[in-house]
């Protein structure tokens, strides 16, 4: 298909541009030169070396604040169309109260990216499915619209396409079409140029700084070393799926 | 005992007007099912909480019969019962007729049902779905080769091994459609292993309904002979079912009961103030089961009249108990964090249930492919050879004292 | 004889039909290409394969994380973007789209805009993402000048 000597040379040179680019991103504003630096090849396929997950801390997260919803509705243009119960809700923000002990808490629920997730057990296709670094996705040219996934899921993490998406309203992050599943993607496409989801950088915007995202198995990352620290859970911990998201102060 | 005689129907003016009553029920369906993907499901009264609404539980009835009225077959071949022997050809042309009407309410029911071809081409072979694809193209190749050996002399030899195939393949295929709930870890009214008997044994006990119906109708419409014995027996037989499958519902009640963890779920199903619980008790239980109980084993299950509503009623309580199944189990909120509870959620988890409320092309696509079932059943006595011409006890039936 | 004499009649006006058919069939108007002079592989694959690569790159993109911009779907349609009298990118919807312009010619229905976006991704002003997109952008507009992206 393609000459393999043309395409050692444009990999060369284009971790040449990479390495220049990152050089030159400490004197650009607003950026973090190890966001550039960690992103991964554009030709490398991901692997298993890596489990991307997220650390939220409830007591951080504001009781009424949607910052990452509202962020996650804009990256992926999700609009509401026919009403709640069928327009996309791939993160929502839910008040919890501990009825042992009268304590409430906030948190935002997303898909957890489970290790061993009963999504992908049921699906017929195998349009849902784990990412080698651990980002459970839908495999939307695959998928036959059969629901199962959305039974399966403890979380109700899944919303089904009820109808169809205007030509403006299509984006190009994550394209969605009527008679499918989606949920979210970990912000997959920022995960793969080395940036962070588009919650995790409106948490942080916003000043509350209730999420962390970062890599699982390097036990040098942010999230490793507050995991090591203190005490996490996961939800629905008992169901043994192993989620990727962490909650402290459950 | 005569030799039995299969004769195809004569199919004059109500044939037509029966295929013409079925066709728009059929032309109905089809309808309804283009305008639920034109327009995408948020006309339908499925929604992100409850997925699956009126077309699965018109669909899993219709498959969870389809195995079960195979059963009169496999007692005659299987059990070796003769009586049962006549009844076999129509018994395996409704198991087919059923599955196919199921199916085909399934398919029209998916978000993309033009992706007919992924689904045949992309296997995850852990999916339970995917199980099912295979044991559904299964059964309809196994009880095809099994009539075929009914209706022809040269491969008769096969007879028993095909009737023993069917037989095993729609016990399978029964606990993989139980699977599909009893697996499910996350839903507190699934992920049951009792799932997958109870079906097969409900199957016993619908697919015998509509069996019953179908062939009092054939007989009557015909004017052909059905003995009063046959009949006694499988109406004795019917209700042996049904109270297997009560049994079954009994047991997996008492084991809920039994854990603290599901309390909530079952005073939601068994005390609740949806409309799942009236649906349990008086749809499932008094007007599917201790009804049509009390009519088989009493004296008012001599009279046919008696026995075709006994029948009703329990094809009745199957939808009954394929509504509490499917939509019940859904509309119980999903445990996100047990022992707490949810104060306020941005998307419906601080409900105390989930409500749902069939739209009417969901109905009318359910109908359509109970429609597409019975015309099968009708275009195939008629063209080929099922019915015998007389099941009149001496007929039938070696040991019969007239 | 009545009935030879009307089918012969018949199949000399399908035949002549669809003689001045092919006669007045208009060749497609092929869009020339905004971003580059040359496409990722020459004129007659890529009429051939294109879609070979299309669903190649897809499942490396979905199943992989492989994000390479040679066939890359979104490339495609950066490159080929067809503008209106006002300059906007037309749609799938409109006749002038390039990928219409085979496909209707064709009578072959293209599935892909059911959910992605026939034309270049509109940038976002003012949003925060801003220095990093242009960033990446910046690396990619570096890219195509050098000719690496080829």
């Amino acid at each position: 298909m393609s000459d393999p000597k043309k395409e050692t040379m444009d990999q060369g040179r284009r971790r040449f541009l990479g390495a220049g680019a990152a050089a030159a991103a400490t004197i650009a504003p607003g950026v973090t030169l190890m966001q550039v630096a960690s992103a991964k090849p554009d030709d490398q396929p991901v692997s298993d070396k890596n489990r991307w997950g997220l650390l939220i801390d409830t007591t951080k997260c504001a009781s009424g604040c949607d910052a990452c919803v509202q962020a996650c509705n804009e990256e992926f243009n999700l609009q509401p169309q026919h009403g709640p119960r069928t327009d996309p809700h791939w993160i929502r923000k839910v008040e919890v109260r501990d009825t042992a002990t009268g304590r409430t808490f906030s948190l935002p629920m997303m898909c957890q990216h489970c290790e061993n997730p009963p999504c992908a057990d049921v699906c017929p296709t195998g349009a849902s499915f784990r990412r080698d670094d651990g980002i459970v996705l839908v495999d939307r040219h695959i998928c036959i619209g059969c629901r199962y996934c959305m039974m399966a899921c403890p979380y109700k993490a899944r919303s089904f396409v009820h109808e169809e998406i205007p030509e403006e309203d299509k984006n190009v992050n994550a394209p969605r079409g009527k008679g499918c599943v989606e949920a979210c993607t970990l912000c997959v496409h920022r995960v793969d140029k080395g940036r962070q989801p588009a919650c995790v950088e409106a948490c942080n915007g916003d000043g509350h700084k209730a999420m962390i995202f970062g890599d699982l198995k390097d036990p040098g990352s942010e999230i490793s070393r507050e995991l090591k620290k203190y005490p996490s859970t996961q939800i629905r911990a008992d169901l043994r799926l192993n989620p990727g998201v962490f909650y402290k102060g459950i | 005992m005569k030799k039995v005689r299969y004769t195809s129907i004569d199919g004059r003016g109500g044939f037509y007007a029966l295929l013409g009553v079925l066709g728009l029920f059929i032309l109905a369906g089809l309808g309804a099912a283009y305008y639920m993907e034109h327009n995408g499901h948020w006309v339908t009264g499925m929604d992100n909480q409850t997925v699956w609404g009126l077309p699965h539980v018109f669909a899993v009835f219709l498959i969870v019969a389809a195995s079960g009225a195979l059963n009169v077959a496999s007692i005659g071949t299987v059990f070796g019962k003769a009586p049962y022997k006549p009844l076999a050809r129509l018994s395996a042309v409704l198991a087919v007729a059923l599955l196919v009407g199921g199916l085909v309410v399934l398919l029209l029911d998916l978000g993309r049902p033009d992706r007919l071809i992924v689904a045949m081409t992309y296997y995850n072979f852990k999916s339970i779905f995917a199980w099912n694809i295979i044991l559904y193209t299964g059964f309809m190749g196994f009880v095809a080769i099994y009539l075929w050996t009914m209706m022809d002399r040269t491969v008769r030899k096969y007879y028993k091994l095909a009737g023993f195939t069917a037989f095993i393949w729609r016990l399978i295929l029964t606990t993989g459609t139980g699977s599909i709930f009893g697996f499910l870890v996350g839903r507190q009214g699934y992920d049951a292993a009792i799932m997958a008997p109870m079906f097969v044994v409900m199957s016993f006990s619908f697919g015998l309904a509509i069996f019953l119906l179908v062939l009092m109708a054939a007989y009557d419409w015909t004017g052909r002979p059905l003995g009063e014995a046959l009949l006694m027996r499988l109406k004795n037989l019917l209700g042996v079912f049904v109270a297997g499958a009560l049994y079954f519902v009994i047991v997996f009640h008492l084991t809920n009961l039994y854990a603290t963890e599901h309390h909530d779920w079952e005073k939601f199903i068994l005390m609740g103030e949806s409309v799942h619980t009236k649906v349990f008790w008086l749809g499932q239980v008094l007007l599917g089961s201790l009804v049509p109980l009390g009519i088989l084993y009493s004296k008012a299950g001599r009279s046919r009249a008696w026995i075709a509503v006994a029948s009703a009623l329990v094809i009745l309580g199957g939808f009954a108990t394929m509504w509490v199944t499917i939509i019940g189990g859904q509309s119980f909120p999903l445990v996100l964090f047990p022992g707490m509870e949810v104060v306020s959620s941005g998307y419906f988890d601080d409900v105390a249930y989930h409500t749902y409320s069939p739209s009417f092309p969901e109905l009318v696509l359910g109908l359509g492919g109970v429609a597409v079932a019975l015309i099968a059943v009708v275009v195939a006595v008629k063209v080929l050879n099922l019915l015998p011409s007389s099941l009149a006890d001496a007929d039938v039936d070696p040991h019969h004292k007239g | 004889m009545k009935y030879a004499q009307f089918l012969l009649a018949c199949i000399t006006v399908a035949l002549l039909g669809s003689a001045t058919a092919f006669a007045a069939a208009p060749v497609p108007h092929i869009p020339e290409p905004e971003g580059a002079e040359k496409c990722v592989e020459p004129e007659d694959v890529m009429r051939r394969q294109h879609f070979e690569f299309i669903k190649h790159q897809r499942d490396e993109t979905m199943r992989r994380g492989i994000r390479t911009s040679k066939y890359s779907f979104k490339e495609c349609i950066n490159c080929h973007v067809v503008k209106d009298e006002a300059g906007r990118a037309v749609s799938i919807e409109d006749d002038r789209h390039f990928c219409n312009a085979c496909h209707s010619y064709a009578a072959v229905t293209v599935d892909c805009f059911q959910c992605h976006k026939s034309t270049p991704a509109e940038p976002k002003m003012g949003s925060l993402e801003q220095p990093e997109r242009s960033l990446a952008g910046l690396i990619e507009r570096l890219e195509t000048v050098s000719g690496a992206r080829r």
